[in-house]
């Protein structure tokens, strides 16, 4: 199953390469949406520095939504879900490599975004670990659930408006313990980062577990 | 062939309306103890009388998404049309309950926190995101289109939405630092006999009221997508008769 799943996750990857959507457009979408929020709040800079860990987080989910939404529609266009079927492929290996390849993504603009808040929010990293971990952990999460309600909006029309409405609520833990863990990681807030990261790990295990088992359902009757 | 069964005029039966009836006696029954018979707190003063609608609901709330989350793991498993409607009609009710919830303690928050929210109490933020996850739940149900794979979807919603219930339900004892909730006023036995009694009613009401609106959620859904059936049933028929009449002239 795990050959099967990277074998997916390459395919995802490779398209994404060959396209250069990430970098040309999720990138450029994620540091647009910093720029804003340094726009709204540069005019009160403490303000602008105690929520800058939320701020990351809020990108990151905008970000998320638009690579799910990518991450969909390679499997929604030409009948590719139905093909993925017909190649016996196991629909749990689909879900991991689809996971894969999403929070592989957003961990690269993350990365891209990190950069973006040290420069324009000058926010200092006081344990690059905890940072490092917090990205990690809560990506896989997001991109758990994320390819989970793609596939379950595939095949709705108005899949682009209702996605949002069902992932937002859905990661909103993610977005407190992320930006949690970030306020310690930089040093804005005194809270037990390492602490919030166990609710962030949990989380991903809650969404790969029930991604696994939904995911054949999904494919198959939607 | 026979003649169809003829519409339902309404979604009532005796039995409901018994329901019903005691549903009405015992909201005027709980306002006359909440207002009249309890006594005021010490401390929150007459404040405290929300307690009779802010508990019922919120356990209704729980009952209704498990209900939700039982009748989309029968939909999943045994593909149950009735497991799937009642998921669906428990859905719309917990969501009515969790609302009432958050504002029946909004509303008690600002005479006894001195705010009507707060950020930071993890029992009020996990019950907001549990209300905003079934209203995404009842929005793929209304989607429309095909009505098993819209089923499948909201299913899947309703078992990924229980995962919070219980994260909502002891938020209060695993995050004590981080509430202005108290651990549960009925376990703890500090209650007055009155106000235990009234809140006793209170739960009693709201589950008839539950059991009440859950029937006819149920049978109104059923019997629309009855119609829908029979609609489709008719046209069939209407078309092939027509194909018979053009064979008959041709």
């Amino acid at each position: 199953m795990f050959a099967d799943a990277l074998l997916v996750a390459a395919k995802d990857l490779r398209i994404e390469w060959r396209s250069r959507v990430t970098a040309s457009q999720v990138v450029p979408f994620a540091f647009l949406v910093l720029v804003l929020f340094g726009f709204a709040l540069d005019a009160n800079r403490p303000v602008l520095d105690a929520a800058t860990g939320g701020l990351f987080w809020i990108a990151v989910l905008f970000v998320a939504i638009v690579a799910v939404q990518r991450s969909t529609a390679i499997e929604t266009t030409d009948g590719a879900r139905r093909a993925l079927l017909l190649a016996g492929v196991e629909p749990a290996a689909v879900f991991l490599g689809k996971t894969a390849a999403v929070a592989l993504q957003l961990l690269v603009v993350e990365a891209v975004m990190v950069g973006g808040i040290v420069v324009l929010y000058d926010a200092s990293i006081e344990s690059i670990g905890l940072l490092a971990a917090t990205c990690v952990v809560a990506t896989v999460g997001i991109a758990a659930a994320g390819t989970l309600l793609g596939a379950l909006v595939a095949g709705v029309r108005a899949r682009e408006t209702v996605l949002p409405i069902l992932l937002l609520p859905v990661l909103a833990p993610v977005l407190i313990g992320a930006t949690r863990a970030f306020d310690d990681a930089l040093g804005t807030v005194a809270v037990d980062g390492w602490a919030w990261l166990g609710l962030l790990a949990g989380f991903g295990a809650i969404n790969i577990v029930l991604g696994a088992l939904a995911y054949g359902v999904l494919l198959e009757e939607t | 062939m026979t003649a169809p069964a003829p519409a339902p005029s309404h979604t009532g039966s005796r039995t409901t309306r018994l329901l019903g009836i005691a549903v009405v006696v015992g909201v005027i029954a709980l306002v006359l103890l909440g207002f009249f018979a309890a006594p005021e707190d010490d401390e929150q003063q007459d404040a405290v009388r929300m307690i009779f609608v802010h508990v019922p609901s919120a356990l209704f709330t729980y009952i209704a998404f498990v209900t939700t989350a039982i009748g989309s793991v029968m939909w999943l498993l045994r593909r149950s049309v009735w497991w799937d409607t009642v998921a669906g009609a428990a859905a719309e009710i917990g969501v009515l309950f969790c609302g009432l919830t958050l504002f029946t303690g909004s509303v008690w928050g600002r005479p006894t926190w001195n705010t009507y929210w707060d950020w930071g109490d993890v029992r009020l933020v996990t019950t907001l995101i549990l209300l905003l996850m079934m209203i995404g739940y009842l929005s793929v149900r209304s989607l429309g289109g095909d009505e098993r794979a819209t089923a499948t979807r909201a299913a899947v919603i309703g078992v990924l939405a229980a995962v919070i219930l219980p994260i909502v339900n002891r938020s209060v004892e695993w995050w004590e630092n981080n509430t202005l909730h108290q651990k549960s006023s009925l376990t703890d036995g500090n209650l007055e006999d009155m106000t235990l009694f009234t809140i006793v009613v209170g739960l009693v009401v709201w589950g008839l009221f539950f059991a009440w609106s859950l029937i006819h959620r149920f049978r109104i859904t059923w019997l629309e997508r009855e119609l829908r059936v029979s609609d489709l049933d008719l046209a069939l028929r209407e078309r092939r008769a027509e194909g018979h009449t053009e064979d008959g002239d041709s």
